[in-house]
């Protein structure tokens, strides 16, 4: 994985000091809350409802074993021995002091890690397959370019105040792990027809209280010219994107109102113009970063089939583990959902087995999921049952991947100021209420996502079932939805009708559950039976 | 009634005015009135609480009870992990924040 070089280091040691002295001022009364809040969103540090919350960048979902024993120690000594891995693949400590959020950075920054582009209108923290290096399906691995994208938009002085957020996704497969068109910028890395790698552009999609999926502006951008291109994408909507109206300055916004069409004439346009310019780094940087992300030394002659005696264990690789591009070796995924948990939450000494297991097992490096979970990315066929038996001893080893106990849930009103209602409790009751009725073994794949209030941080609108809290009269309420998709297959998800109590919803997705099962044909996952009879027939059961 | 809350400015913790100070518990907020504005400034500007806003309670057999859900929560601390909160159990379960 990729290693800070000085310039690296020095800057986020710089910022460390920068960030500590900015807090000092604020306690001592030399600036305002109002002063102050900018520069703390602007390394990551909010104020939620119970204290301040830092979210932690890592960097499309990557982490080796030390930097994850790293955050175990920081939940143990700024937090409560806890934290929680986010639907952007960061993680967040819920119960941070201000007085200690200087030694917090500089303890993370130790191991190479930050907390700057976690909030604020710049460019986030880049996503990325977790599988990236390791799947069958992909054709390069994705994440040089999307390192080369991170060093190319940190503290980009261009692009440090955008209208809003922006928020950029590298994949390199036609299988999309990473919800690429839900992304303000979605690249895929494709082959042309000489078989010459190049980036497909989505750009201006997104889900929050306006979802959209991301039209292709362009098929094919020579590698060569990817920050350029990346250039012209950010700049066309720093200069058009709305700054009158927050609910309005997304950049899927400005596409959907200026037109894809015409958006992409005016980025052609700049990129043309950029292209003069010579802004882009040279290709050596590129292979400057490539050996970081070079394939592990995998064994050979290793077998390709583990023992299956144990009935639990062959379920847990049936659900859990995911074929590898080396053979004898599998993509081990750690669930973060035992049945009644709460979805991405993990205590110090989980995070501490599984930087230990990264270490033993998968080459020193795990991954953060976007559906909160941790992968293990190369584990050997012929250990695996070690591995899980140590997993499953410390409540790690759920069964459950892409199963509807397998649920995103962001935060909620039980920790997040922006929420309207809590989304925790209602997936650890749907969890236990499958559970407990074994129905839950019977459905197979599906994705459900429940998102506190209308910003979707629990991505609702792409469940294949999605569940969106409301505030109504004081009261909270759950609609539900039907029908999405963060894969290759995208689509948004549609509404029910009206909304629930929380009892309620907990019925409606057992009610929905019941007519997929009553109605689904030969191999069809929920999301296919959904989509072959329309949503006719759920509401019928729902509503009557 | 009216109270006040906000946020210790080191701490961040969740904080009730008390008539004198700032709690931790809301039992003990006290009723600010007409005075909730002068409060709220006085105690921003002298950096002993941080974002503070004033909310409307229902005076209950238990002490004051936000009206709002979020402030209820705020009260006793994330729902799902009631081994955190600062009230949970004095607040006999989680049935005086629904």
């Amino acid at each position: 994985m990729y290693k800070y070089d000085q310039y690296d280091q020095a800057m986020v040691d710089a910022r460390v000091e920068e960030f500590r002295d900015q807090c000092r001022r604020r306690l001592e009364g030399k600036l305002t809350e109002d002063q102050f809040k900018p520069l703390r969103l602007m390394n990551g540090l909010y104020l939620q409802l119970h204290a301040y919350m830092l979210r932690v960048a890592i960097p499309y979902g990557t982490l080796n074993g030390q930097q994850m024993h790293a955050l175990a120690d920081i939940a143990d000594r700024y937090d409560k021995g806890y934290a929680h891995f986010t639907t952007r693949q960061n993680i967040q400590y819920n119960w941070i002091k201000l007085e200690e959020a200087g030694d917090l950075l500089a303890d993370l920054a130790k191991v190479e890690m930050h907390a700057i582009q976690t909030s604020g209108n710049c460019i986030r923290n880049i996503s990325s397959d977790h599988f990236a290096g390791a799947a069958a399906d992909e054709r390069v691995d994705p994440r040089p370019y999307a390192e080369l994208l991170r060093q190319w938009s940190s503290f980009h002085p261009e692009f440090s105040y955008l209208p809003r957020k922006f928020k950029i996704c590298v994949i390199a497969s036609e299988k999309d792990r990473a919800a690429m068109r839900l992304h303000d910028i979605g690249i895929n890395i494709v082959r042309n027809d000489a078989g010459e790698l190049g980036a497909a552009f989505y750009v201006g999609g997104g889900m929050g209280r306006t979802p959209m999926i991301a039209p292709l502006i362009r098929d094919f951008v020579p590698l060569d010219q990817l920050v350029t291109y990346s250039e012209a994408c950010l700049r066309v909507y720093n200069r058009h994107g709305r700054r009158d109206n927050k609910y309005k300055a997304r950049i899927k916004i400005l596409v959907h109102e200026m037109g894809a069409e015409e958006y992409t004439r005016q980025v052609e346009q700049e990129f043309a113009h950029l292209l003069e310019q010579g802004i882009e780094p040279p290709l050596a940087e590129l292979e400057r970063i490539k050996p970081y992300f070079a394939e592990p030394d995998f064994a050979t002659g290793l077998p390709d089939r583990a023992d299956r005696s144990d009935p639990d264990f062959a379920l847990w690789i049936d659900r859990n583990c995911v074929p590898h591009k080396a053979a004898g070796y599998v993509s081990a995924v750690i669930s973060l959902k035992p049945v009644g948990g709460i979805p991405g939450d993990a205590t110090s000494a989980q995070m501490r087995l599984m930087a230990d297991l990264a270490e033993e097992y998968s080459f020193d490096e795990c991954r953060v999921m976007h559906t909160q979970n941790i992968v293990l990315p190369h584990v050997e066929i012929g250990r695996l049952h070690e591995l899980w038996t140590k997993l499953d001893a410390a409540e790690l080893g759920a069964p459950n991947l892409d199963q509807i106990g397998d649920i995103i849930a962001c935060p909620g009103l039980d920790y997040c100021s922006l929420a309207n209602a809590r989304s925790i409790p209602v997936a650890q009751k749907i969890s236990e209420r499958f559970a407990a009725s074994g129905k839950g073994e019977a459905l197979g794949e599906l994705k459900l996502k429940i998102s506190g209030c209308i910003n979707a941080c629990g991505h609702h609108h792409a469940g294949h079932v999605g569940i969106l809290g409301v505030d109504k009269k004081g009261v909270e309420n759950y609609q539900l939805l039907l029908g999405g998709s963060e894969a290759e297959d995208v689509s948004l998800a549609k509404i029910t009708g009206r909304g629930f109590d929380e009892a309620g919803i907990i019925a409606a997705v057992e009610t929905v559950a019941d007519v997929y099962l009553d109605q689904r044909q030969d191999g069809e996952r929920f999301l296919d039976t959904y989509r072959r009879i329309g949503m006719d027939s759920f509401k019928e059961a729902l509503y009557g | 009634m009216k109270i006040l809350t906000g946020n210790d400015l080191k701490s961040g913790a969740v904080v009730w005015w008390d008539g004198q100070g700032w709690s931790l518990h809301i039992a003990d907020a006290a009723d600010a009135g007409e005075n909730a504005a002068e409060i709220l400034a006085r105690e921003e500007s002298a950096r002993r609480v941080n974002a503070a806003y004033a909310i409307a309670a229902e005076l209950t057999e238990e002490g004051p009870r936000p009206a709002h859900i979020k402030d209820r929560v705020r009260a006793l601390g994330p729902t799902v992990r009631p081994d955190l909160g600062y009230e949970a159990a004095a607040r006999n379960g989680w049935d005086w924040v629904i």
